[in-house]
């Protein structure tokens, strides 16, 4: 028998150690061509060996090598205090908080909906429509749009960004939630009718736990995509702090080793935030008697 | 069969039917009810009146489906008097779950005039006059069995107190004390039908509507839960509906076996079944149990019940 520890990690340390060869043999062959003509520019003499290990520690390579992220990333979040403007983690905070407060008004405005159609046939013809048609503009046209308007308004920083997440991430959730509130069972339906219970007592009673998986689906679903909101809401913002203000700063200076230690905090973010819904989910599940 | 026709009611809006001014109304028979519910009031009614409970006059009802009309009711007429134990047998499409449905306001009939327990079928629902069960025990998942048998008594507005010392009588009535805190899937299948029969009696409605509650078990289960419910039918006194496919088991419970017929669906025969309230599982080898189960076939065989 093999060591369980063996059984449930090795497909996942063997995909990412393939993924890690085939990531240095890329930075090698993207970078060679750079490298080589910096050695031919200064007329010095180079090796095989010396271009392959130029291509993996070039300080604006068009791909860095994993352990140049590891590094930037380690250094980033270790070498400053969290709250320095040189700090990954500061600007995670930021990106953190426009997410979830994003994300929460996101949630609330989504399962409003839902419930508005669940109530309503009429609101349902008249809502859906405009609820599609509002995610098939994208939202890199909408982000600047939505800045400079909502600044003409007086709104400035955490709040236009939040909103720009909850556009985006109340749509999984509307969905989720509409097929959600109609999930119960008709004789559970008609068990209530039998019982002549209000409106009230059908969606509190009812409705609303037959939901409450639907929801989590949704509600993983949305967290990702209100980070992805914030992140592209901090683009047009004049890049003042965030892991989009990271990004676009590192694309106008050529530092792909910055974009790439951004990227690694916003996986890290996104990973995280799943974590806790699923958390969540576990633990309300375990209340409502999953088994 | 009848029962699987959708429900134009369900889903969308489920008050829609209640009009604006009716919830005073609800509201006072709501009340009317809880006080009549409690079982001292209900044991001071004289024994002698024995009252209708369901008034039917030629109720029909058609549906209209992608195959055409179907005649689901045709003109059936029924009385059943209080106390009684009626069982409706008949092949699929023969109307009895749909008769059972136009009882309990599930289903409003095209056509006849009906009563229940002395008022319009959406009034007796409204007023809580009656249990249903289904053919699947239709717990909700969510709950514990208590909280499942709590549920009808939490909408109905009763108090905490009275809540829990309902739970306790009617889980000992159906012999599941001990299960209040499982869940409905750690039950086997008879067990979550008993839950499900409990909470339909949970709040002391004067009738007992049931749809093949034990069409889904087997014939070993079956037997157990005919004797106990005839023993609950005993000892509450309600007034039981019953839908079933089996000729043994609707002569074994019932006070009057309903011999329904389909295309259209109506009713062939009534048949009185004299046997003691106090019966055992044995009355079935009896002369008697056998003339009465011979009977409900030639009526099931004159309605070609048997013809495909």
């Amino acid at each position: 028998m093999r060591h369980p520890w063996v059984e449930r990690y090795a497909p996942l340390a063997t995909t990412v150690l393939v993924l890690i060869a085939i990531w240095y043999i890329a930075a090698i062959a993207m970078n060679l061509s750079l490298v080589r003509d910096a050695f031919e520019r200064e007329e010095t003499a180079y090796t095989l060996t010396d271009l392959i290990s130029g291509t993996l520690s070039a300080e604006r390579p068009l791909l860095p090598a994993p352990h140049q992220v590891a590094a930037a990333v380690y250094d980033s979040v270790f070498g400053y205090p969290p709250l320095a403007p040189r700090s990954l983690v500061y600007h995670s905070l930021v990106t953190l908080t426009a997410t979830l407060l994003g994300f929460v008004l996101g949630a609330l405005l989504g399962i409003v909906l839902a419930l508005m159609i669940v109530h309503s046939r009429v609101l349902e013809r008249s809502l859906m429509p405009w609820i599609i048609c509002s995610q098939m503009v994208p939202i890199l046209a909408l982000a600047p749009i939505f800045i400079v308007v909502l600044g003409a308004l007086g709104l400035h920083g955490l709040l236009p960004k939040s909103i720009i997440s909850a556009y985006l991430c109340f749509f999984p959730i509307a969905i989720g939630m509409v097929k959600g509130f109609t999930s119960s069972e008709p004789q559970q339906i008609e068990l209530m009718r039998t019982w002549s219970a209000t409106s009230r007592q059908m969606l509190w009673k009812l409705r609303w736990p037959s939901a409450v998986p639907y929801l989590f689906a949704s509600l993983k679903v949305a967290i990702t995509i209100s980070l992805i909101g914030a992140i592209v809401a901090e683009l047009p913002t004049g890049a003042e702090a965030g892991i989009g203000a990271r990004l676009l700063a590192g694309s106008y200076y050529g530092q792909t080793i910055q974009i790439w230690a951004a990227l690694v905090a916003s996986a890290v973010l996104a990973s995280g935030l799943i974590g806790i819904v699923g958390l969540v989910e576990r633990g309300v599940a375990r209340r409502m008697g999953a088994h | 069969m009848a029962s699987s026709k959708p429900s134009p009611l369900a889903l969308k809006e489920p008050e829609a039917e209640r009009r604006p001014g009716d919830n005073e109304a609800i509201a006072s028979l709501v009340n009317s009810v809880a006080d009549t519910a409690a079982p001292d009031m209900i044991a001071s009614e004289p024994p002698s009146s024995k009252r209708l409970v369901v008034d039917a006059q030629n109720i029909s009802l058609t549906f209209d489906t992608a195959d055409g009309r179907v005649d689901a009711l045709s003109n059936v007429s029924l009385q059943i008097v209080e106390g009684e134990f009626v069982s409706f047998i008949g092949p699929s499409g023969c109307g009895k779950t749909t008769m059972l449905r136009v009882i309990a306001d599930l289903q409003r009939p095209s056509a006849g005039a009906l009563l229940v327990n002395g008022m319009s079928a959406e009034n007796a629902r409204l007023a809580r006059s009656y249990g249903y069960v289904f053919q699947a025990p239709a717990l909700f998942p969510w709950r514990t069995i208590e909280k499942n048998l709590k549920l009808p008594l939490e909408i109905m507005g009763f108090s905490e107190i009275d809540q829990q010392q309902r739970v306790e009588r009617y889980l000992s009535l159906v012999n599941l004390t001990g299960f209040e805190r499982k869940f409905p899937w750690q039950l086997s299948g008879g067990m979550q039908q008993r839950v499900s029969i409990a909470r339909a009696l949970s709040f002391d409605p004067a009738l007992l509507l049931m749809d093949e509650p034990f069409g889904a078990l087997d014939e070993i289960v079956r037997d157990h839960l005919n004797e106990q419910l005839l023993q609950l039918w005993k000892s509450t006194e309600k007034t039981v509906l019953f839908v079933t496919h089996s000729i043994p088991e609707a002569v074994f419970l019932s006070t009057k076996v309903v011999v329904m017929s389909p295309r259209p669906g109506r009713i062939i025969d009534i048949i009185d079944c004299d046997f003691p309230r106090d019966r055992s599982l044995e009355i079935r080898e009896t002369p008697e149990f056998l003339r009465i189960a011979q009977r409900v076939r030639v009526g099931l065989r004159a309605g070609h019940s048997y013809d495909e």
